[in-house]
């Protein structure tokens, strides 16, 4: 590209917008990533983020002290509603998770050169919110320090799991993903890792890197084994994201629950999952980039598809609403039909309006380029698709729970003070984890930009 | 072959990972075998450069998900059918279909596993300390620098020799690595 700034919405130039602004070399890229963590001085402005978002951690510490203290009857659940914020919580925060290894493996096997910059931090959002998920089921149970009876021990009472249970098969995705999610990250890492031992000028970060870089040499037998390792991670994690998200909706779909007994579930979950997922690597990209100058990094190309990617996912959420609706009138069944009516006129009605708003009405506006390419209204309808896919998932635990077969079996739920303090406690600690990681570790892979300026300049040969 | 006990091999820097194939080549070309290259980046047909025989980690995967799958299927089938059989309604003891999630699941885990840790397996990592740390200009092997080794115990090593040959094909700063 020439010097100068082209028009931005001329066709050619819309084509070209580059993956990597022109003008890198390895040297210069792996400078501009390491700079963050190894040279650059820590700002006001991370303090400040820390300092809040470590502040609303405290406020989750204390609401699950309370907790366990006092037991599940400080939070608004109650027969009949035994699942509220916390199931809610629990798939909003799965879901996200599900974009970081959907970049990572799926956009790698697909050969996707955007996914460059933006797999490292999407894939560490993966894992804080895979930890935040796995909080819920866990204080949940009510006597979270039992938890490990849901995990197949040989005990002296001679008592499994029941492995005919959804909620046990819950346990083995989720602690595979959170697995194989922080292997795949880990792998990822260890070249960078490499780089930022041998660039530390401090005995203690050389050491502290240097034993987490477990003596990577970088050497044609390292890469060798390492790439293969890499392809069958990337190969393997695939099926393992698409299965995670199938086997959440299973807690609701193998119930007989109207609203849950579906078959579209599975696949509609995991359309949601990633459509919350690239709402949240949208809602941390954007600050990222502007608070580090990344924008070469993460250009208007990789923002531009993202929301290309949100897009596409939320018609196929939207396609999921539309069947639930359908199924339901089809079908006759009048539990079905009654719940149907139930969201649309019953007392959380204005939840549902809400949902369809934030998730189906407002991202239609992504069809057009000007507002896929400005940056400001990108981050606020990111924000109202997590908004959309939180109210997605109150709608579907709360109004069925509310509206079983027999009105003897109603009831209503509200969240509590304690509902909320856990919930955003955990979006505190999913943001101070966030902060720690931009700040210790590199936030963009350097060994893949690297390998990114290589394939440039084979190119432009 | 000289005795050197206290070197480990020569090594040469090159800028780019187009001089790092050509010099890989010409040094397999030679007749030397005990030869290493590092980049900071996965260099395309390095490995082939090389002639490095076909990774093992594949099937070391391959063995680590069979493992987890059948595993898992025969732990839920002990569990369910032989050691803590629940008689629901009469229904199947080796209820199978609902056993496919957890199988799937413990068969991505073993295979992962496996796959990450043969290759460090492989890579004999972690390793503290390695001669070539001992080159001052190796930091720039994982910055923006590519570098060929070879080997003291390569049958062909000579250390004037050697280090004459690296300089032939264009290395920069040609430097002894020593062993300690």
């Amino acid at each position: 590209m020439s010097a100068g700034q082209p028009p931005l919405d001329s066709p050619e130039i819309r084509r070209l917008t580059p993956v990597l602004a022109p003008g890198y070399s390895y040297t210069t890229v792996t400078d501009k990533i390491s700079a963050i963590v190894l040279t650059r001085p820590t700002s006001f402005g991370w303090f400040a983020g820390f300092g809040i978002a470590f502040s609303l951690m405290g406020m989750m510490t204390i609401a699950i002290g309370w907790l366990i203290t006092k037991g599940t009857g400080i939070w608004g659940i109650n027969i009949p509603i035994g699942w509220g914020f916390a199931i809610v919580n629990f798939v909003w925060w799965i879901g996200i998770g599900h974009a970081g290894t959907l970049i990572s493996a799926i956009l790698f096997l697909l050969n996707q050169q955007w996914r460059t910059s933006i797999n490292r931090f999407a894939e560490a959002m993966t894992l804080f919110a895979v930890a935040c998920a796995g909080i819920f089921p866990l204080i949940h149970t009510g006597r979270p320090w039992m938890a490990f009876y849901m995990f197949p021990y040989p005990s002296t009472m001679g008592l499994w799991p029941q492995f005919r249970s959804p909620l046990i098969w819950d346990v083995f995705a989720v602690s595979t993903y959170g697995t194989v999610s922080l292997l795949f990250w880990f792998v990822g890492l260890i070249p960078d890792l490499a780089t930022l031992r041998d660039r530390s000028k401090t005995k203690a970060k050389q050491i502290i890197y240097g034993m987490l870089a477990m003596g990577w040499r970088g050497s044609a037998h390292h890469w060798h084994n390492y790439q293969s390792a890499y392809l069958l991670l990337a190969g393997l994690a695939t099926p393992l994201v698409l299965s995670v998200h199938t086997v959440v909706s299973f807690d609701f779909a193998i119930a007989i629950v109207p609203g849950w007994h579906t078959t579209i579930f599975p696949p509609y979950f995991v359309a949601g999952a990633i459509y919350s997922g690239f709402a949240m690597v949208l809602t941390i990209a954007i600050p990222l980039r502007k608070a580090y100058g990344l924008e070469d990094f993460i250009t208007m190309r990789h923002l531009d598809n993202m929301a290309k990617v949100m897009l596409a996912t939320g018609l196929i959420v939207a396609y999921g609403y539309f069947f639930e609706f359908f199924m339901a009138l089809y079908s006759g069944n009048k539990f079905d039909v009654y719940l149907v009516r139930q969201r649309l006129h019953g007392p959380y009605a204005p939840f549902y309006y809400a949902l369809i708003l934030c998730n189906i009405l407002t991202p239609q506006l992504l069809w057009l380029y000007k507002i896929r390419h400005n940056v400001a209204v990108l981050f606020v309808m990111s924000i109202v698709v997590n908004i959309g896919m939180w109210l997605e998932r109150f709608v579907i635990v709360v109004i069925s729970l509310t509206r079983d077969f027999m009105p003897s079996a109603w009831g209503r739920y509200s969240p509590t003070f304690w509902d909320w303090a856990t919930f955003i406690g955990t979006i505190g600690m999913f943001v101070t984890l966030i902060f720690l990681f931009v700040r210790v570790l590199p936030a963009i892979s350097i060994a893949e930009m690297r390998e990114l300026v290589a394939e440039r300049s084979e190119e432009n040969e | 072959m000289e005795q050197h006990s206290h070197i480990y091999g020569v090594m040469g820097e090159f800028e780019t990972g187009e001089q790092l194939i050509q010099a890989a080549k010409k040094t397999r070309e030679a007749g030397y075998r005990r030869v290493d290259a590092y980049a900071p980046y996965p260099v395309e047909g390095l490995s082939e450069a090389l002639r490095l025989h076909r990774s093992w980690v594949p099937l070391i995967t391959l063995l680590g998900g069979l493992a987890g799958g059948l595993g898992g299927f025969g732990l839920q089938y002990w569990a369910s059918a032989i050691t803590y059989p629940l008689n629901i309604g009469g229904r199947p003891l080796n209820s199978w279909p609902a056993f496919v999630p957890v199988t799937f699941e413990l068969t991505i885990l073993g295979a992962s596993l496996s796959a990450v840790l043969g290759m460090l397996g492989l890579n004999r990592l972690p390793q503290p300390h390695h001669a070539v740390f001992n080159v001052p200009r190796f930091t720039h092997a994982s910055t923006d620098r590519f570098f060929i080794c070879i080997q003291a115990r390569d049958k062909k090593f000579h250390l004037a020799e050697t280090a004459r040959f690296l300089q032939g094909l264009d290395a920069h700063h040609v430097s002894e690595v020593s062993d300690d």
